[in-house]
C-alpha cells in the first residue's frame, strides 16, 4: 500500500510542479491524474499495485469533501440578501446542465454508432 | 477524576478529536443513506456536513480549530484526483469508444452550466461580482475558487456556491434521469461529474462504477474547460 501511495503522491507532485512552471490553469492533481493514466497503461505491475489502494480511497470520495463543506456552512450569510436569487440560479442551472451534458451524449453516441445496444449498459 | 470540561479543553484543542467526529460524522451519514437504499436526499456529505456545523456551533468551537484536524482528511482531496485515473483505466476501452460522446456532452454541459446561471442570477439582479463567483460553479473548488479571484468574485462566496451546487446536482441527478428513463450510466456518469464536480462524482461511485469513472472523466475535463469558458461568458453579460 505504501508504494501505491508514493506513486500517487508522486504523481500530484510532478503534476503541481509542472501546471505551475507551465503557468496552465489546470490543477495540479488534474495533471496528476493524467500521468497516472499513462503509468497504469504503461505498466501492469504498477497496475496491480495501485489499482487495489485507489479503488479504496474512491470508494469513499464524498467523505473528503466534509471538511471543506463544514467550512462553507459559517459562510452562508455571504449569499447575503440575495440568496433567494442565487439558489433559484442554481437550482435551474445544474438542471438545464445535466439535462444538456447527458441529452448530447446520447445524441453523439447515436450518430457515430457508439451507442450500446440496449440491457448492455449493465455488463461493467 | 477530572471534571469532564478540563478533559474536553484538553482534546479539542489538539486535532485528533476533529479528526475522529470528522470520521465518526462520515461514517454515520454513510449508515443512514445505507439504510434509506442510497436514497438521493439522505445525502452523505450533506448530513455529515449539517451534524458538525451543528457541533462546532454547539461547542462554539472555530472553524480554524475545527481544520487542524479535518485537515488531514482535506488533504486526500489530491490524491484521490489522482486515482480517479483508475477507474478510467479500468472503463478504459469504453471510454475510447465513447470519446466524440463525451467531448459533445462535456462541451454542452459545461457551456449551459456557466451560461444558464450567469444569465439567470443576472436576469434577476445579481451584482456583477457575485456572478463572476456563481459563473465557475459547476467545476472544483480549488479551480473554481481561483477562476472566481481572476473575474473579481470572492473566494469564499465562489466555495460557498460550489459546494450547493455540487449537492443540488448529487441530489437531482438519480430522480431526474430515472424520469426521463435515461439508463446509459456513460451519460448520466458524464452529465453529473461536468454539472456538480467531486460531489457528484461521488454520488455516481455510489450508484454504479461506470458512471463513477465517466463522472470522473467529466469532472477533470471541465475543470480545464470552464477555466476557458467562464471569463467569455462573463464578458457576455456584464
Amino acid at each position: 500500500m505504501i508504494h501505491a501511495l508514493t506513486l500517487i503522491l508522486l504523481c500530484q507532485l510532478i503534476g503541481e510542479t509542472l501546471m505551475r512552471w507551465a503557468a496552465l490553469p489546470v490543477p495540479g492533481p488534474v495533471a496528476g491524474m493524467g500521468l497516472m493514466l499513462a503509468l497504469l497503461a504503461f505498466s501492469p505491475r504498477i497496475a496491480a499495485l495501485v489499482v487495489p489502494v485507489g479503488e479504496g480511497i474512491l470508494r469513499h470520495l464524498a467523505l473528503l469533501f466534509v471538511p471543506a463543506g463544514v467550512g462553507v456552512v459559517g459562510h452562508l450569510d455571504r449569499l447575503g440578501t440575495q440568496a433567494a436569487w442565487l439558489m433559484l440560479a442554481i437550482l435551474v442551472s445544474t438542471f438545464l446542465a445535466l439535462l444538456a451534458g447527458a441529452l448530447v451524449f446520447l445524441l453523439v453516441a447515436r450518430l457515430t454508432g457508439g451507442s450500446l445496444a440496449p440491457g448492455a449498459q449493465d455488463d461493467a | 477524576m477530572r471534571e469532564f470540561a478540563e478533559i474536553w479543553s484538553y482534546l479539542a484543542s489538539g486535532p485528533l478529536v476533529w479528526l475522529v467526529l470528522t470520521l465518526v460524522a462520515y461514517v454515520t451519514a454513510d449508515a443512514l443513506s445505507a439504510a434509506t437504499g442510497r436514497a438521493p436526499l439522505a445525502n452523505p456529505v450533506l448530513m455529515a456536513v449539517i451534524m458538525l456545523a451543528l457541533l462546532l456551533w454547539g461547542s462554539g468551537t472555530p472553524y480554524a480549530v475545527y481544520f487542524e484536524g479535518a485537515q488531514f482528511v482535506h488533504f486526500l482531496l489530491g490524491p484521490a484526483t489522482v486515482a480517479l485515473a483508475v477507474p478510467l483505466y479500468q472503463q478504459g476501452r469504453r471510454l475510447r469508444r465513447a470519446v466524440l460522446p463525451v467531448l459533445a456532452g462535456l462541451l454542452a454541459g459545461s457551456v449551459v452550466a456557466v451560461v444558464s446561471a450567469v444569465w439567470i442570477a443576472g436576469a434577476l439582479g445579481v451584482d456583477g461580482d457575485v456572478l463572476a463567483a456563481l459563473a465557475p460553479k459547476s467545476t472544483t473548488a480549488p479551480v473554481a475558487i481561483g477562476i472566481a479571484e481572476s473575474l473579481g468574485g470572492s473566494p469564499t462566496l465562489a466555495a460557498v456556491l460550489v459546494l450547493l451546487t455540487g449537492v443540488t446536482g448529487a441530489i437531482m441527478v438519480t430522480p431526474l434521469f430515472n424520469a426521463l428513463g435515461i439508463r446509459d450510466w456513460r451519460a448520466r456518469g458524464l452529465a453529473v461529474g461536468v454539472a456538480a464536480h467531486g460531489i457528484g462524482t461521488a454520488r455516481a461511485f455510489q450508484v454504479h462504477p461506470v458512471a463513477g469513472a465517466f463522472a470522473g472523466i467529466g469532472m477533470g475535463l471541465n475543470a480545464i474547460l470552464t477555466a476557458l469558458l467562464a471569463p467569455l461568458v462573463l464578458r457576455l453579460f456584464m
